[in-house]
């Protein structure tokens, strides 16, 4: 089918596209050095075992080259010198709603966060900047047991909970990102939900870069004891800035026996923000981790949510949606490693990618000669807009000795001259045309994030798909 | 009397001259027939009417009630009432009929005003209905592992839907079995009325005893040579399309 060569685009940001004054109590000021640590130790009040972990972390970090020849050369932009690493209001996370400044309430507005959504925040986990504005845990979650703090509380007042699973789903040294997350990290949960106990709301964290050269580091941890069941959803949006941003972020989740994990995100960057993560998961027996994971925006984000199926019959599940728009990179995927027998996992990703955009899957999955019965579906769909867009599959599927099934399919698409024309004579602008047919492509994952996201997302890639053709 | 005027009308397909002076008239609530062998031009017609892209109109005009359309987008065309039922509806994966048509009827409603969704499934269930088009039609994927007879009565159920002031329907028969055939054109009668042009493109006579048209005209390399009554159209499938070529003497002009 004939695929049209399109003009190069304007995307619309407008979405994103705004901030306000800065206003910030604590600063660490520009640069990495064991000062910038000690100072946000002190600042935040940390105990000294954390001081230690975060200055060992700071030396990995350093020891550690530029992950640029497997990934991506736009890496060598950043210089770790020019970013701010420390940055917070100081105000302590405000308990109601009445509270939170008057600005970021205008913030939400901006958002459009919808009205009915606006009860959900009554308990919600908002971040901006660096320190949690926003942390009021519902009464009826708080009655079950569960702890939902800031990752600072939760290593202060929780340390027999936090200091045990801290660090070893993902150690400092697993990458360079994630040793520079483990030196520097503020902000982000810490949840903590007791045996047996069903989390009925999903408990939710709104994170915000505000503030220019400014690095947001927060650091998740999650620990569903066995039997549980909680959903967490967090969403970004940034504002745009003139220069590159930095958010490098480490999520650890520990799903034990029999408990249930979905992690959901929906990130909307700005154009310049390098976006690092590391997210891992540890299933337990019978346990099951779900990731549903959107990245729409960003300069680069490099992301691979990961599994490891550590008891028999545990389960792990990766769904990714990646836009790519002009001029950026989504490099995402997943890993799934089995390390038990009877372990599932599947992995389904789909990106897009418009004008000179590129999006790249990256996965890993890896089953041992020892296991028995283990089970993988990895499936890829790829969706080009442009003639100049781009995208590329790199499956790593390791499966050693036998009574294992694995099964991979990938495709890549495009929507046709013939589509659009199509559409064009029912009455669609082209542009609708285009983002009714993106929208379409990812229509089947969209369903499974919750309600008030899925609408979010269709009206993000509506807006990214109205600007891409003209 | 509000109609489709083509005048004159010369189409290239790259260097190629497919269109070669055509001239034609639909008047609001006819129902004209083109007739031709295959390669004539046809399709070509109907998607030169409809707007489509790869063609380039290198002579001649399009007419819809006085105002010429060829400079219009395509989606500027069919929002003022260009129906075109294509021959190979395009499927378009994980968009379902319901939010398709919504976004169609949608597009066509003044700036600001929102489809009320009750009112409007209501509709596109009275429609599916005469259509005799099952509910749970709704919720496929536009064309998507439809059958040939399916993707046509989608077609038909659109054009209800969209209410156009003129509608081409491009082979709409090809592919059907006699029973289908009848359903869309059962579908097609019922949406025959004082406020429609219909302009059917068609290879074989069949169709026109189920949509029995007005007028005929036969379709030979590029421009028409021959119109008339219904009557044409049995000449036709008696006497064949060498017929009328053997009666039109070469070059001919308009």
């Amino acid at each position: 089918m004939p695929v049209e060569a399109k003009a190069q685009i304007e995307i619309d940001r407008t979405y994103g596209d705004f901030s306000y004054p800065e206003q910030h109590a604590y600063d660490a000021g520009v640069g990495l050095t064991p000062e910038t640590i000690e100072y946000i130790v002190d600042v935040k009040g940390e105990p000294q075992w954390i001081r230690e972990f975060r200055l060992k972390a700071l030396e990995t970090f350093q020891s550690k080259p530029m992950p640029t020849h497997w990934a991506s050369k736009d890496l060598n932009v950043l210089n770790f010198d020019d970013i701010r690493y420390y940055l917070a209001h100081g105000q302590r996370p405000t308990r109601s709603w009445d509270d939170v400044p008057a600005e970021m309430k205008e913030t939400f507005e901006r958002l459009g966060i919808p009205e009915q959504e606006r009860k959900f925040l009554a308990g919600v986990e908002a971040q901006f900047d660096s320190e949690a504005v926003y942390s009021n845990i519902k009464k009826a979650v708080g009655d079950q047991g569960v702890i939902f703090v800031g990752s600072t509380d939760g290593l202060i007042k929780h340390p027999e909970l936090f200091r045990k699973w801290f660090g070893k789903v993902i150690p400092t040294g697993d990458n360079k990102f994630s040793a520079l997350n483990s030196a520097v990290f503020s902000g982000g949960s810490f949840i903590y939900v007791p045996p047996g106990v069903k989390v009925k709301h999903p408990l939710q964290a709104y994170f915000r870069i505000n503030a220019e050269n400014f690095g947001q580091f927060e650091r998740t941890l999650i620990i569903a004891d066995e039997g549980s069941e909680v959903m967490y959803m967090e969403g970004c949006t940034a504002p745009k800035f003139e220069t590159a941003t930095l958010h490098s972020a480490v999520v650890e989740l520990v799903a034990m026996r029999g408990a249930k994990i979905q992690y959901v995100t929906v990130q909307n960057w700005s154009n310049n923000v390098f976006n690092l993560v590391t997210k891992r998961a540890i299933a337990h027996e019978e346990a099951e981790v779900k990731w549903i994971d959107c990245n729409i925006g960003s300069r680069l984000t490099m992301k691979y949510p990961g599994v490891v199926l550590k008891g028999r019959k545990a389960r792990g599940e990766v769904i990714s949606i990646a836009l790519a728009g002009d001029g950026q990179h989504q490099d995402t995927g997943a890993k799934m490693i089995h390390a038990a027998s009877e372990t599932t996992s599947n992995i389904v990703s789909k990106s897009i990618s418009v004008g000179t955009g590129r999006a790249t899957y990256r996965g890993m999955v890896h089953v041992p000669r020892h296991l028995k019965g283990c089970k993988n579906n990895t499936e890829c769909d790829a969706l080009l807009i442009n003639t100049t867009s781009r995208t590329d599959t790199y499956p790593a599927i390791t499966v050693r000795g036998t009574g294992n099934a694995v099964q991979h399919e990938a495709s890549v698409s495009q929507i046709s001259a013939e589509q659009i024309f199509y559409m064009q004579q029912r009455g669609l602008t082209e542009g609708q045309a285009m983002s009714l047919s993106v929208n379409g492509f990812v229509n089947d994952l969209v369903r499974q994030f919750p309600m008030e996201y899925s609408v979010e997302l269709k009206r993000l890639i509506d807006l990214e798909m109205e600007g891409s053709v003209g | 009397m509000k109609s489709l005027i083509v005048k004159d009308l010369h189409v290239n397909i790259g260097d190629r001259e497919i269109v070669k002076g055509l001239s034609l008239e639909v008047e609001r609530g006819k129902v004209h027939a083109i007739m031709g062998p295959n390669g004539s031009g046809k399709s070509t017609l109907a998607k030169v009417i409809a707007g489509h892209p790869d063609y380039a109109v290198t002579g001649g005009e399009v007419l819809m009630d006085g105002e010429n359309i060829l400079a219009m987008e395509p989606d500027e065309r069919a929002r003022k009432g260009v129906f075109l039922a294509f021959q190979y509806p395009m499927e378009i994966p994980g968009v379902t009929i319901a939010n398709f048509l919504r976004a169609a009827v949608q597009a066509r409603m003044p700036e600001g005003e929102e489809l009320e969704a009750t009112e409007y499934y209501y509709r596109l269930y009275e429609k599916m209905d005469a259509l005799e088009i099952p509910r749970t039609f709704t919720s496929r994927s536009v064309n998507e592992g439809f059958s040939g007879g399916e993707k046509k009565r989608c077609e038909i159920l659109q054009m209800a839907m969209l209410a156009p002031a003129y509608a081409v329907l491009d082979e709409t028969d090809s592919g059907l079995d006699i029973d289908a055939l009848k359903i869309v054109s059962n579908g097609v009668n019922t949406l025959r009325g004082p406020d429609v042009g219909i302009l059917l493109i068609t290879h074989y006579q069949r169709l026109l005893d189920y949509i029995v048209p007005d007028f005929v005209h036969v379709m030979v390399n590029g421009k028409i040579v021959l119109s008339g009554g219904k009557e044409l159209a049995l000449e036709l499938e008696a006497r064949g399309y060498d017929w009328v070529t053997k009666d039109e003497p070469e070059p001919a002009t308009v």
